[in-house]
């Protein structure tokens, strides 16, 4: 089952450079939220903060509050690796394992955490595979195929399982349509559309229709502040700001 | 414009023909050694030449089966201890040595890689032959294991830098630790090339002599002890070489031939077992 996102306050930088200026956002359980705005907005810095991706980065560090479910994201004690155990991410660009199996990579997230049940790790591949609509296009392949040998869709997807197989309860995803074709990104937003009854999902995108279709609550960013924030029929039809009417009508960005 | 046309061709042909002369000039050198020491020696290749010990000066016949024997074992203790050092160096440098101790490590690696042979048989003879009072092959095999350690530390640090970040952020993404990330997904993605590395390394190595010249130093006899002195091919190659007696030449170039063998044989060997279970589209 997915948990809440409870965002307060959250700012972030690269270097001396701000790019995230005291967010708030409270982000439902089981629903999908959207996040959308022009390039450099810090939609992208936004959600990496959530699962403490942004530090990965040099220089790049990030203050404010962020709570999941019970877990204090930025609390002292909290280990960032735990935290993105159990915030799952999905990337723009597909990025499987080049140098494993199909199998080997949906499995890396618990293979590589020690986890040893052979049968249960047999499942778990298995139920992630399905949930992400790969499984009947790769089960003859599973431990013959690199999954670097499968179509960019396919690999997004794979890139899903992957991330579904450690059974985290928030799925993050940055752009994960947009290095796909038409066909492809359909089938993945179908997928989104199935994923919110057991995670929450929140989704970075470039396409204002994408936002329209697949998620509930929509926020949109400008130059590192959160503008409006609301079911995301009403961001689309009645703006409260005039910044995201000039957004979404195509004004700029 | 038919001018231009003809003119693109005319020097798209000639790069063309410039690398495929480039290609062949470079294999010209190659082919011809290995040539010329199959004609000259392939004749002393004979199973008392890989079974038997060398007979005494002067007389004829015997062979370099302790020198094969020798050589193995001293690349296997260079081994040992170059590649692992080696891999760990490069690890450290691509992963976490973005700093000015990285900096320092990455140019102590290159002026080791330019240190004459023959000086680093010089220092493992002051530190280890010296205090240890003999000969050993275990030495010797310190010595081609350090130098391997800058060839394989820099080919692994190169191969780590070629593994795209988002490759790495896709592992971080699932919670697992930078440690098992490095071993088992950025190492893994790179192993093809690491190996490689190693595998320049070894071959480099493999035929020194100057560095087991007061190191190993050479035996007559069998000897399968790492702490006494030991024969290597390289080392008997070069006092067969400067022999006065001819038998001694001919198996000079025997045993150059059966060298460049087993090199060209391990490095093969390796490739073959590395590239077993490889996955389709990898």
């Amino acid at each position: 089952m997915g948990v809440g996102i409870e965002v307060r306050g959250l700012n972030a930088w690269y270097g001396k450079n701000q790019s995230l200026n005291s967010i708030d956002m409270t982000v439902p359980a089981n629903h999908v939220t959207a996040v959308i705005g022009p390039s450099g907005c810090g939609k992208s810095t936004f959600v990496r903060c959530l699962n403490r991706m942004h530090e990965t980065i040099p220089e790049a560090r990030a203050a404010g509050s962020v709570k999941v479910g019970d877990m204090d994201i930025y609390g002292s004690g909290t280990d960032p690796v735990e935290v993105r155990r159990r915030i799952g991410m999905v990337f723009q660009k597909p990025n499987p394992f080049p140098s494993m199996s199909i199998y080997d990579n949906v499995a890396a997230g618990l293979k590589l955490n020690g986890f040893r049940n052979r049968k249960q790790t047999d499942e778990l591949v298995e139920r992630s595979l399905k949930l992400s609509a790969l499984w009947d296009e790769v089960k003859e392949n599973l431990h013959k195929k690199s999954g670097a040998s499968l179509s960019g869709g396919q690999q997004q997807r794979l890139c899903i399982a992957r991330a579904l197989a450690v059974e985290p309860e928030v799925l993050l995803m940055d752009e994960p349509a947009s290095a796909l074709d038409p066909i492809s990104t359909s089938k993945i937003e179908e997928l989104i559309f199935q994923l919110k009854q057991h995670y929450t999902v929140v989704i970075v995108t470039h396409n204002m229709q994408q936002a329209a279709r697949v998620a509930e609550l929509t926020g949109f960013f400008l130059m590192g502040s959160l503008i409006e924030y609301d079911k995301t029929e009403k961001i689309f039809t009645t703006p409260a700001d005039k910044r995201t009417e000039d957004y979404i009508t195509g004004r700029f960005g | 414009m038919r001018g231009v046309s003809l003119w693109r061709r005319l020097t798209n042909q000639g790069a063309t023909a410039f690398a495929i002369a480039a290609a062949i000039l470079v294999l010209v050198p190659l082919l011809a050694i290995f040539v010329y020491l199959v004609i000259k020696g392939i004749g002393s290749v004979n199973i008392a030449f890989l079974t038997q010990t060398p007979k005494p000066p002067g007389e004829v016949g015997g062979g370099m089966a302790n020198a094969i024997v020798g050589t193995a074992l001293i690349l296997g203790v260079a081994s040992v201890i170059g590649v692992p050092l080696g891999i760990g160096a490069g690890i450290y440098l691509a992963e976490y040595g973005r700093n000015r101790f990285g900096d320092a490590i990455r140019f102590t690696a290159d002026v080791l890689n330019g240190v004459p042979s023959i000086v680093i048989g010089v220092a493992v003879y002051s530190l280890i032959v010296v205090r240890q009072k003999h000969f050993s092959a275990f030495s010797g095999g310190i010595a081609l294991g350090i130098m391997m350690i800058p060839t394989v530390a820099r080919a692994t640090e190169e191969m780590l830098l070629m593994v795209p970040n988002v490759i790495r952020e896709a592992a971080y993404g699932l919670g697992i630790p930078k440690w098992r990330t490095t071993l088992s997904v950025s190492l893994r993605t790179a192993s093809a090339g690491v190996i490689t590395g190693c595998m320049l390394a070894f071959a480099r190595v493999a035929g020194e002599t100057a560095p087991l010249l007061f190191t190993a130093f050479g035996n007559q006899f069998w000897n399968l002890k790492l702490n006494q002195p030991t024969a290597a091919l390289s080392l008997q190659v070069y006092t067969y070489a400067l022999s006065p007696y001819d038998d001694w030449h001919k198996q000079a170039w025997a045993g150059s031939l059966i060298l460049i063998i087993l090199i060209v044989g391990a490095v093969a060997a390796v490739r073959i077992a590395t590239s077993r279970g490889r996955l389709k589209g990898a």
